[in-house]
């Protein structure tokens, strides 16, 4: 059964992404988890338009993402402005924080105590 | 009056010297960043070309939105949504003024928006802000360019890939300070500030 939240994650590596996917998936196999890792052409970076593509596969409104390193995030900002979904970024580290995010999701844990067991695991500005 | 025909060789020219100074750009991201900044900016130039080439704009917002949303999608890295939000953002200002260092200033709070950095942190802002004063104060040449530049070696990165790199940024050019130094070049070449 899906949940209410979905689940995002952009690397600048594919692998990185699908496999920390793989990680989320053995403890939140209801959340759906989509991954933008790499450039287009599969090299290492983060697309705009791949973040932008993978956004609107979501059947979920509600997206929460995260992300490796800053130049990621500058592309998935420039995506949520363009995106009509709620889309909420996290500062955590990548895989802590969307791990610990998916582990509370699959046990129906409300958005705000999610967040607060986010908040120690935050290292970027 | 800033006219389309300047400024569309103004485009031009920036990815001539973006393309023609791929290797160089290349090694300065080496030293301090990822290694990845002329090959970047240089697919992304190739993409504005045969943009630009395919249209007949007959406004300033409508180039600058193509040339902002080509360099978001193909150009990739920071410097992708960096240089592209600049121009999406001189596109919104075109709609309502051409005056030049306007438009510039536009393009430099969307670098600043996006990217959450300030002057002298070791970022193409350090370029951008003198720059765009040189063109208010009406004294803009190829000086107030190469010493901004310049600038940018001794400063520590507190933004960017290179601030994690703390104390060992210091010493080298700044990439991205170095690409918008090749833009400002190309818009004195091409006269759009005398225009």
């Amino acid at each position: 059964m899906a949940k209410e939240y979905g689940l995002l994650i952009i690397s600048h590596v594919n692998e990185i992404a699908t496999g920390l996917a793989k990680l989320i998936d053995q403890v939140a196999a209801d959340v759906t988890v989509k991954t933008a890792g790499g450039t287009e052409d599969g090299e290492i970076g983060t697309s705009f338009d791949k973040i932008n593509a993978v956004l609107d596969e979501f059947k979920e409104d509600k997206i929460l993402a995260f992300y490796d390193l800053g130049s990621a995030k500058m592309n998935l900002e420039m995506a949520m402005e363009f995106s009509d979904k709620e889309i909420k970024l996290y500062e955590t580290a990548l895989i802590e924080g969307a791990y610990v995010a998916a582990s509370l999701l699959q046990a129906d844990v409300d958005l705000e105590t999610i967040e607060a067991q986010l908040d120690p695991l935050v290292i970027k500005e | 009056m800033t006219s389309i025909e300047k400024v569309s060789q103004w485009i031009e020219i920036f990815g001539e010297k973006i393309t023609a100074n791929r290797e160089h750009l290349n090694k300065l991201d080496t030293a301090i960043g990822d290694g990845d900044h002329g090959s970047n900016l240089t697919r992304g130039a190739a993409a504005v070309k045969e943009k630009a080439a395919e249209n007949d704009y007959d406004n300033l917002a409508n180039f600058f939105k193509d040339v902002g949303m080509t360099l978001v999608s193909k150009v990739g890295g920071a410097s992708g949504p960096l240089y592209g939000s600049a121009f999406m953002g001189m596109a919104k200002k075109a709609k309502e003024s051409d005056d030049m260092a306007e438009l510039l200033e536009a393009g430099l709070e969307a670098i600043q928006k996006r990217g959450k950095a300030d002057v002298g942190e070791k970022t193409m802002i350090d370029e951008w802000a003198p720059v765009i004063e040189s063109v208010k104060a009406g004294s803009f040449n190829q000086d107030v360019i190469d010493e901004s530049l310049e600038s940018t070696r001794e400063m520590k990165a507190t933004k960017g890939r290179a601030s994690y790199l703390g104390d060992r940024s210091i010493g080298h050019i700044d990439p991205g300070a170095q690409s918008s130094a090749y833009l400002f070049e190309a818009l004195l070449e091409a006269g759009v500030i005398d225009g």
